[in-house]
């Protein structure tokens, strides 16, 4: 289960990589054009473009652009859309390199037959990886077209020009386009430059605007198909048995009861026991007759209520240090020294569509419609639980319901594939919500340990960060301190954990950012006058001075000379490349012991913004989505079972908890894109929990910032 | 138990013979291939499933295809029956309300719902009427901002 994937540069130990779910015993048995005619460009990605994309090595061919007769342009990416705008982004991408407007260009996402392989989408590799490879493969088209051009008429292509698919400085009477290039087949034999240029950013005419989402009349009327949409000839509907606990075996099981009702499939197959039936009620009655039948051996398991003092006594020894300076002789002789352990719960992703996939066999071929985020690995998943080329495997993911780190694997996928080939028909398979919340994965749980020394005059000397169990992505401080430990240690832990937006960037950012807001108090001090103290990063100070003129800090700020009803915030962070910075406002009800976030304000940089729409409503986004795990969010479990696997148990954002919020893009053209889907999310906890100790004069170190735990806490300054 | 279930979908007489305690939602996407309306969660909690019966917002996922025999029900596929999009439709698009879009069927439903009661809610009973539907991507300042678009529309509207 705890695999490290090397795929990615970052320390992102939970991108979830483990073997096989399934191990079917199933016996091996012997078992199109999508494009239509035109011409298909491969684009030779540079070595550079290649080891950017975390891929280890140069990338031979790229097939990446579709030139269709009519003059229809397609172009062609691994990636996937789950929310997140890269369908909007991508396209944007192509239609500037190749001149044309966005409606011409249809992207095709992640169908294993026709994409090139752009890599998992995960890590906010999108904006940085893809994007430049999408341009680089039609800037290519594009220098092709103008050189073919100039042939054709005897021109120099130094004067000539691309505007809305057509050269421009030809002679009169003369036109020449991408449609015309789709008959000239030799001009698509000739060798494309590997490094052709790319329009710089001042001169972006569609990147860098405001591109309205592709796709939204789909959403809006209800059309899109997403992976539980997907409607074959003759398709059953599937179920499946799950455990009734985590680490539960099956002893034995009778099909008989399920097999009774009619046109139900039953299989049993190792640890999977699924149905597929005519109707979703069908395949469910099924599997329950048989799950009546079935006798489970239970096991032990770890209960949540002990998790924090289980993950710290079970670090493993795989641990990672990083040491700078002295910092046990900084602490030692610190004119001021504190220490403060913070938490972070398991949570859930839970996105709006649970796991599917649509499985059909058409002999010795298989192809699935699922919503994954790693749909190379799914692909090689099912070739091998099927004992099958990958060939032969062809896996396609439409814009899916969701994913936020969620969906790097493909247990639905493997399901429906096994009860279809069952079945011989097409199956659908759409998980229930209660086995998302179980039989997912989640955000790891964390214990955080910080320890941090001041000199006399207020500067940090010292500084150790240690986080358990929930990973090391943003553990290094971005402050100016000179002796500073981090560590990260792996942990053997209860539940099955893997990515999630911004991954363990937000648990320690979370911890330092809360214990920043501590060593200011313990000195009288301004939380961002201390901070800017101690920032020398250029974007970091910028982000965070953003903020707080957005937010009116200075008017606002007062250090408390007691327990008030309103309480404001901040925090800063980087990772991934980008910056944030947040405020937060709180108001209190001391009598109820409830507290509401009214305000927010926070400032993101993520380089050269690609499209400012998209880009707002990912950090409002993760602002919102974020203010779930600060709030109420966190998974409990005992006895091997998730309690209250359920919206009505797990209560994750709603309209009523939204603040007013204030969102300061801070744009940099000078300085490369990179994603900003995840990191707007790390700030808003730790300014939240800043804001109430401001509040209430209790510091909480414990997420979620529970009602009532800090009127619990009372006056004890250690607080939760 | 299956029996004859009749009701107008979406302007058209519908006549069915189903097993009567499917979910509603199961019969329109299974039976009808009307998939437009989404499963979330199935007990009633996320409002992805949100349909209008007898034009009021409706919990197909936990509504038995039995109790909407004779009503009126219409999905996210009846709002734009012609392809003339419905002004919360249009004011959805037009405020980029979605990021996977997959709770903006039962959005766009819940809104017009409203609007058809209250042309122009206040901001307060706007949250109210939205509050039962769960965005997980969050979107919920575009969302709102789509519902007074929409709300807007309506008031200039003879």
């Amino acid at each position: 289960m705890n695999r490290t994937m090397l795929e990615f540069p970052e320390p992102e130990r939970y991108e979830l990589r483990e073997g096989p779910y399934y191990h079917f015993e199933i016996s091996r048995r012997a078992f199109g054009q999508l494009l239509g005619a035109g011409l298909l460009l491969s684009i030779p990605v540079s070595r550079a473009l290649a080891q950017r994309s975390g891929r280890g090595g140069p990338q031979t061919l790229a097939q990446r652009l579709h030139i269709g007769v009519e003059g229809d342009i397609t172009v062609l990416t691994g990636k996937v859309e789950v929310g997140q705008g890269s369908r909007t982004e991508l396209t944007q991408a192509a239609a500037e390199e190749l001149c044309v407007s966005v409606e011409r260009i249809r992207l095709v996402m992640a169908d294993s037959d026709v994409v090139p392989n752009d890599g998992g989408t995960a890590g906010s590799r999108t904006t940085p990886s893809t994007v430049p490879s999408v341009r680089q493969g039609c800037a290519a088209a594009r220098q092709l077209l103008l050189q073919t051009a100039a042939e054709r008429f005897k021109a120099d292509a130094s004067t000539l020009s691309v505007r809305d698919g057509q050269v421009q400085g030809l002679g009169a009477n003369q036109n020449f386009g991408y449609t015309d290039l789709a008959g000239e087949e030799e001009a698509f034999k000739r060798n494309v430059p590997r490094n052709v240029e790319l329009t710089p950013t001042p001169s972006w005419k569609v990147m860098g605007t405001h591109v309205p989402k592709v796709g939204s009349r789909e959403i809006a009327t209800g059309a899109h198909r997403y992976p539980s949409d997907i409607r074959r000839p003759g398709m059953l509907y599937a179920a499946v048995l799950r455990p009734p606990s985590y680490g539960a075996t099956l002893e034995s099981i009778d099909l008989a009861p399920a097999r009774a009702h009619p046109g139900v499939t039953a299989v049993h197959d190792g640890d999977f026991v699924g149905c597929a039936g005519p109707t979703s009620l069908e395949a469910r009655n099924a599997v329950d007759a048989a799950g009546k039948t079935a006798v489970w051996k239970e096991t032990t398991h770890r209960s949540s209520d002990t998790l924090f003092e289980d993950l710290r006594a079970a670090a493993g020894q795989r641990n990672r240090e990083n040491t700078r300076g002295n910092p046990a002789e900084a602490l030692e002789k610190g004119h001021r020294v504190l220490r403060a352990t913070y938490h972070v719960p398991y949570i859930q992703h839970a996105p709006m569509e649970p796991r599917a996939a649509v499985a059909e066999w058409d002999g010795d071929r298989l192809t699935v419609w699922t919503g994954t985020q790693q749909p190379d690995r799914v692909r090689g998943e099912l070739a091998r639980a099927f004992q099958m080329p990958e060939a032969r495997v062809r896996l396609i993911v439409p814009d899916t319901g969701g994913g936020f780190g969620g969906r790097h694997t493909g247990e639905a996928a493997l399901e429906a594939a096994r009860l279809a080939r069952e079945a011989g028909r097409p199956v659908s398979l759409r998980w229930t919500r209660e086995a998302e919340f179980t039989w997912a994965y989640f955000r790891p749980a964390g214990v955080m340990d910080l320890e941090g020394a001041l000199d006399a005059e207020g500067k940090l000397t010292g500084w150790t960060h240690v986080n358990f169990n929930s990973g090391a992505s943003a553990l290094e401080t971005p402050y100016a301190v000179p002796h500073v430990r981090t560590g990260f240690k792996n942990c053997d832990q209860p539940l099955r954990s893997g990515s999630y937006r911004a991954l363990a960037a937000t648990a320690n950012t979370f911890a330092r950012e809360a214990f920043m807001d501590e060593l200011a108090a313990a000195q009288g001090a301004d939380p961002l006058e201390f901070r800017l103290r101690h920032l020398e990063n250029d974007r970091m100070r910028a982000v965070l001075e953003a903020a707080a003129a957005a937010f009116d800090w200075k008017g606002q700020w007062k250090a408390p000379a007691g327990p008030q009803t309103t309480g404001i915030g901040l925090s800063c962070g980087t990772e991934k490349g980008s910056y944030t910075a947040c405020c937060a406002r709180v108001r209190v009800d001391r009598d109820a012991g409830t507290y509401r976030v009214t305000d927010v304000c926070q400032a993101f940089e993520c380089g050269a913004i690609v499209n400012p729409g998209n880009l707002q409503a990912q950090v409002e986004g993760c602002l919102i989505q974020g203010l779930g795990a600060v709030l109420r969010e966190e998974i409990r479990f005992r006895d091997g079972r998730v309690l209250g696997a359920r919206f009505s148990r797990y209560e994750v954002p709603r309209f009523r908890d939204v603040p007013a919020m204030k969102i300061v893009l801070v744009n940099r053209p000078d300085l490369p894109s990179v994603g900003g889907s995840e990191t707007p999310i790390i700030g808003i906890a730790p300014a939240v929990a800043n804001a109430m100790a401001h509040a209430v004069q209790v510091r909480l170190r414990a997420l979620p910032l529970r009602d009532a735990t800090w009127k619990a806490a009372g006056s004890d300054p250690n607080g939760g | 138990m299956k029996g004859p279930v009749e009701f107008t979908l979406n302007g058209a007489p519908q006549r069915l013979s189903v097993e009567l305690q499917r979910p509603l939602l199961e019969v329109l996407r299974e039976e009808l291939d009307l998939t437009g309306t989404k499963f979330g969660c199935g007990e009633g909690q996320c409002r992805a499933c949100t349909v209008l019966v007898d034009g009021k917002p409706t919990r197909s996922c936990i509504t038995d295809v039995s109790e909407i025999r004779g009503s009126k029900v219409v999905t996210i596929e009846g709002l734009a029956p012609d392809g003339r999009l419905h002004r919360v439709q249009e004011a959805f698009i037009k405020e980029e309300a979605m990021q996977c879009g997959y709770c903006v069927p039962g959005m766009v439903l819940t809104v017009a719902a409203l609007l058809e009661r209250n042309a122009l809610p206040s901001e307060a009973e706007l949250v109210e009427a939205l509050n039962g539907n769960l965005c997980r991507c969050c979107g919920y300042t575009n969302i709102l901002k789509a519902a007074r678009r929409a709300a807007q529309a309506e008031e200039v509207q003879p």
